[in-house]
């Protein structure tokens, strides 16, 4: 295992995969607390068509992907707004033109389908230096755009109204989110693929949700999930010649158990850590 | 100093009043209580002046400036009904939970760090809630927790805190004492405050001026003058809606 860190491409893999696994298990903690877990598989979709439009027209896929799932989450935000759709409506109907596009794609220019299939399943012990980059930098760029809206956010995600009593735009703070996960949706499909990423998103932070009494303590123990999932997942894809998505969502599973566990053991905790 | 003046302010939902033609002037060291049957609009009309609705026509004030125009919002302080109905497994400290407020997206003076905290002990503090720093929320009962969101609404420091209702649900020896701090706030902090209430009891033993509401404003004056007057006995013959608890 040692030597095997050594190696370039699984250096990139770790780099990119521990940043990627940080960003997902910050915002999935606000996305399941303000009831819009699901908006992970929504976009997921959406991004499908990305990829396969990239492939299309033979851009970067995760940059065409980026631009489909940024654009569609202001859409999907917008149409809420405008059309008074509950919000689960907009992401279904977004999410199925996605996958209806991505599909038409495919099947118009048959020679991409192998690599597609990387996107759908994920494979990121094959990131290109340039994909670890872009990953790296724009995780970056999630993090710290939550960090400089942490109050912000955590006060609207509580309570909405006195929020906006206060002062807090959260009209705007409802685009920042999403559009944040777009990119984090994007970012997380490399790592375990377009029918996986939902899982980056929710379990770590499902599990962190399990042991916390304080949002400070649920970002740290869904951080920690998410990082540990994601870094062993990867050593032991290496060690067993197993599928390294499949490995991650298993042990992010295992570890949302193991919390429950802990849990249901010593009750609800009354003190914040 | 007037704090909040409405003028002519109407709301409508739907194409149905809510609010008609409302005049109304706060001032500072006022402890108001909104009262009115249901449906009468008191909360729609706390919305209005938070900037929460916008009025149909009409105008708001709030600190000399038209509502559009004010944006130091961390002078008013605000309550709200539901907020004794919290999701009890949101993770979240007393701390976190007051220090929220503390960022305001159209003021932002944020204060952080050390600062920051001290601003959450001492409204945790003034409502008696100093030892929970550290509870989680959920695990409070429902006169804790309307103390803690009063501490959140406190921690800006603002001139004026609004409460929809805020003893909901709330056992009456928690109440009394709950009020008795308002009673405190009031008269030894000088800060100005609006209570929306059902519960006559209160009216009669706490606050020093009434707003009765029933679309449009019935009565705004003196709680002397108003039992003098007759609307509330007016209301009472007509069964309208209110409790009364003695405290």
């Amino acid at each position: 295992m040692h030597a095997l860190l050594t190696y370039g491409f699984i250096q990139r893999a770790f780099l990119a995969g521990i940043f990627i696994a940080v960003a997902c298990a910050v915002l999935g903690l606000f996305l399941i607390l303000r009831k819009d877990a699901m908006i992970g598989h929504g976009l997921a979709h959406i991004a499908f068509a990305g990829v396969a439009l990239g492939l299309f027209l033979n851009i970067l896929p995760l940059a065409a992907a980026l631009a489909v799932a940024v654009a569609a989450a202001v859409a999907i935000v917008k149409l809420k707004d405008r059309a008074g759709l509950y919000g689960d409506t907009a992401i279904g109907i977004f999410s199925s033109l996605g996958l209806a596009v991505g599909i038409l794609l495919a099947s118009m220019a048959r020679g991409f389908n192998v690599e597609l299939m990387s996107y759908l399943f994920g494979d990121i012990l094959a990131i290109e230096p340039l994909e670890v980059g872009l990953a790296v930098g724009l995780a970056a760029a999630v993090l710290l755009a939550v960090r400089m809206n942490y109050a912000k956010l955590l006060f609207m995600t509580f309570d909405r109204e006195s929020a906006r009593a206060a002062g807090v735009k959260v009209g705007r703070l409802d685009m920042l989110l999403m559009v944040l996960t777009a990119v984090t949706i994007v970012l997380g499909m490399k790592v375990v693929g377009i029918l996986l990423v939902a899982a980056l998103i929710v379990i770590p932070a499902a599990a962190g949700l399990q042991v916390a009494s304080s949002f400070r303590t649920a970002v740290r123990a869904s951080t920690a999930v998410a990082v540990v999932s994601v870094g062993a997942g990867l050593g032991l894809s290496l060690v067993l010649n197993i599928p390294a998505s499949a490995a991650i969502v298993i042990l992010c599973f295992l570890a949302f158990a193991l919390f429950s566990v802990v849990k249901k053991g010593r009750g609800f905790s009354a003190r914040a850590k | 100093m007037d704090l909040i003046v409405l003028r002519d302010v109407s709301f409508r939902y739907d194409g149905t009043p809510v609010l008609v033609d409302i005049d109304l002037t706060i001032r500072e060291g006022d402890f108001l209580a909104i009262i009115g049957p249901n449906g009468s609009g008191k909360t729609t009309l706390v919305k209005v002046i938070l900037g929460l609705l916008e009025p149909s026509s009409g105008s708001v004030e709030a600190f000399g400036k038209p509502l559009g125009e004010f944006s130091d919002w961390r002078k008013i302080g605000y309550v709200p009904q539901k907020a004794t109905h919290i999701d009890p497994f949101f993770p979240a400290s007393v701390e976190e939970v007051v220090g929220m407020a503390l960022m305001s997206n159209r003021k932002p003076r944020a204060r952080s760090g050390r600062e920051g905290r001290d601003d959450i002990l001492r409204a945790l503090d003034v409502v008696g809630m100093a030892d929970h720093g550290k509870w989680a929320i959920g695990r409070l009962s429902g006169g804790q927790q309307q103390r803690v969101f009063i501490a959140r609404a406190l921690v800006t420091a603002p001139r004026i805190l609004f409460l929809d209702e805020p003893t909901t649900g709330v056992d009456a020896e928690t109440q009394a004492s709950f009020y008795d701090m308002l009673d405190r706030l009031n008269s030894r902090e000088g800060l100005t405050i609006v209570l929306v209430t059902h519960d006559i009891g209160i009216v009669n033993k706490h606050v020093t001026s009434v707003a009765c509401l029933n679309q449009r404003l019935v009565y705004h004056g003196s709680h002397e003058d108003f039992c003098r007057s007759g609307v509330f006995r007016d209301m009472v013959t007509r069964g309208d809606h209110f409790i009364s608890h003695e405290h």
